[in-house]
């Protein structure tokens, strides 16, 4: 088998006495969609965290592309293709949507020690944004300031952002999060389309959207990965069964 | 965008005052009013560099009157060893801030929020007891500069109208370059940092350097504006760091409307023409002035620019 796009390597991260990642390996194939799933409070923002530089292991490894980035500060693996979207969203509020967006294409396009030249008039820039923007369905808001816009758009806004830098794989932390139905739709749908050009780690509550997208799922329990396997392995799991799916019928419903 | 003709028009307003008032000066015969508003040009380009890094970069820094002495005392001290040259003494003072903002910004940078407001100030009151101690230079009770900078026949700042007029420009000049700075990739990387830090790392900036560089940028312009403050008034002494000195560019900052362009400059203008009236009036006008400055802060969200902004929805 070829090099994993992201491995994962006994990772261990401790709160305190509160072991939140415990011992977790996983490998992330170039081209997949990997869902990792689990109750609240089973340590999946943790380990996302820990993905993406924004907290420290305590042992074990990340690499990503064969590239150990263990401990590289976040600005640095997202220039090596990590980005992510925020469980809760977090943009800038006071710019507006195409504003973030460029932003995002402007961190991957040459220096941005330049004091002179008017950001907003360089086409390359703009142009980057606005094409991720038209990916998310969101042009017709570019220029709208984030505040304003509902929700659910700023869910889309998120991933726009992820997508303006082109990585190579997308760590998406439940961006379900708080959508309505016809959102929730909307965004399996939008995945769907982005999972032919970036692989995704995504970590989400929503079980009819994880099991409709994923090519496979680790399940993760107080930290660690009790199984992981293809959506009809893990669905078909009786330690799973038994130690999350209590709300089983949501998944046998979508079978 | 109706609601910015009004602070628009009384923006145009205040700066075609600011470039006439020679004019006036020489036709009343008023003197004073010449040397008054050379000191409210020279704060107001100090307020415009504080309002960079706190209005735009959210770094609400309490220390920013350190400046003023570091540039003055460079053309004071400089002038005292008898090199008297402006070509020297200016760029001197320029360095003289940058590296001081290097210093102090790559320590204080670390801490954000209240602890960063404390840092600033802890070290601007370092500087003015440094200063203080400064024997050969005066000590406590300041040096006075017997010549001012000498542009070799360049301009003269020994004559009060071409000293107002190099004021002036040096400050159209850093709100020029403030204005070109904000809407730049650079500037547009600082204002995301303010508006939400993690954020902007996550997309791939490493928030520090581009702070610490913007303040260098802001401390190297408030340098500018305490050379100016030395020739002004040939003298310079430690009380120009004191951190009320500091407080008071914040409070022009947050009058005249922090993260807008002229709005430093508008806070100076009212800020420093209250003082100076209401002290004619009585000598407790800080009495007068507390609840003024508390009025339009509270209901002016957004100091004056942001009043006026509403003036003309309402």
């Amino acid at each position: 088998m070829a090099e994993p796009l992201l491995r994962v390597e006994k990772l261990v991260r401790r709160f305190g006495g509160i072991i939140a990642t415990d011992n977790v390996s996983l490998d992330v194939a170039a081209g997949e969609l990997h869902a990792i799933i689990g109750p609240n409070g089973a340590g999946k923002t943790t380990l996302i965290s820990q993905l993406t530089g924004h907290l420290e292991p305590h042992s074990g490894s990340v690499s990503l592309g064969g590239r150990d980035i263990t401990y590289l500060p976040a600005h640095r693996r997202c220039a090596l293709g990590l980005a992510r979207s925020f469980q809760i969203t977090s943009l800038l509020l006071d710019f507006t949507a195409a504003d973030n967006v460029a932003l995002a294409a402007q961190a991957h396009a040459g220096t941005s020690f330049r004091f002179f030249a008017n950001a907003r008039k360089e086409r390359g820039l703009r142009d980057a944004a606005h094409a991720a923007l038209n990916r998310v369905g969101l042009l017709h808001r570019a220029d709208v300031l984030v505040s304003k816009l509902s929700h659910g758009e700023r869910r889309q806004i998120e991933l726009a952002v992820a997508l303006a830098s082109k990585p190579k794989l997308l760590l998406l932390d439940e961006p379900m999060a708080g959508l309505g139905v016809t959102e929730s739709q909307g965004m399996v749908k939008l995945l769907q389309e982005l999972r032919k050009e970036v692989s995704i780690v995504l970590v989400e509550h929503d079980m009819p959207a994880v099991f409709a997208l994923a090519d496979r799922i680790s399940v993760l329990v107080y930290g660690r990965v009790i199984a992981s396997g293809d959506p009809a392995a893990i669905r078909a799991n009786e330690d799973v069964k038994r130690a999350y799916l209590g709300d089983q019928h949501v998944v046998t419903h979508h079978g | 965008m109706k609601s910015l003709t009004v602070s628009k028009a009384v923006t145009a307003l205040m700066l075609a005052g600011l470039v006439l008032l020679p004019l006036y000066s020489q036709l009343a015969g008023n003197v004073f009013i010449l040397t008054l508003f050379t000191r409210i040009v020279i704060l107001a380009l100090a307020a415009a560099s504080l309002n960079l890094i706190m209005g735009f970069g959210g770094m609400m820094s309490f220390g920013h009157a350190a400046y003023l002495g570091i540039g003055g005392y460079a053309v004071g001290m400089l002038a005292q060893e008898g090199v008297g040259s402006g070509f020297i003494q200016f760029p001197v003072a320029l360095a003289a801030s940058a590296l001081y903002a290097l210093v102090i910004g790559a320590l204080s940078l670390r801490t954000r929020g209240v602890y960063f407001i404390m840092i600033t100030l802890a070290f601007a009151q370092m500087a003015y007891y440094v200063a203080s101690g400064l024997a050969r230079y005066g000590g406590d009770d300041g040096l006075t500069v017997y010549k001012r900078s000498d542009f070799s026949g360049l301009i003269n700042l020994g004559n009060r109208t071409q000293f107002y007029y190099l004021c002036l420009a040096c400050l159209f000049g850093v709100l020029f370059l403030i204005w070109r700075i904000v809407n730049s990739r650079f500037g547009l990387v600082v204002q995301g940092l303010r508006s939400n830090e993690q954020r902007m790392q996550a997309i791939g900036f490493p928030a520090k350097r581009y702070k610490l560089v913007c303040f260098v940028i802001s401390g190297m312009m408030c340098g500018l504006a305490g050379a100016l403050l030395a020739n002004n008034t040939d003298f310079i002494s430690p009380a120009v760091m004191y951190w009320t000195r500091s407080g008071d560019l914040m409070v022009m900052v947050i009058l005249g409307g922090m993260g807008t362009l002229f709005g430093p400059v508008m806070g100076a203008v009212v800020f420093l023409l209250l003082e100076e009236f209401l002290s004619q009036i009585t000598e407790y006008w800080a009495l007068i002035m507390g609840p003024l400055l508390l009025l339009i802060v509270l209901f002016g969200r957004g100091g004056i620019m942001g009043l006026l902004g509403r003036f003309n929805r309402g």
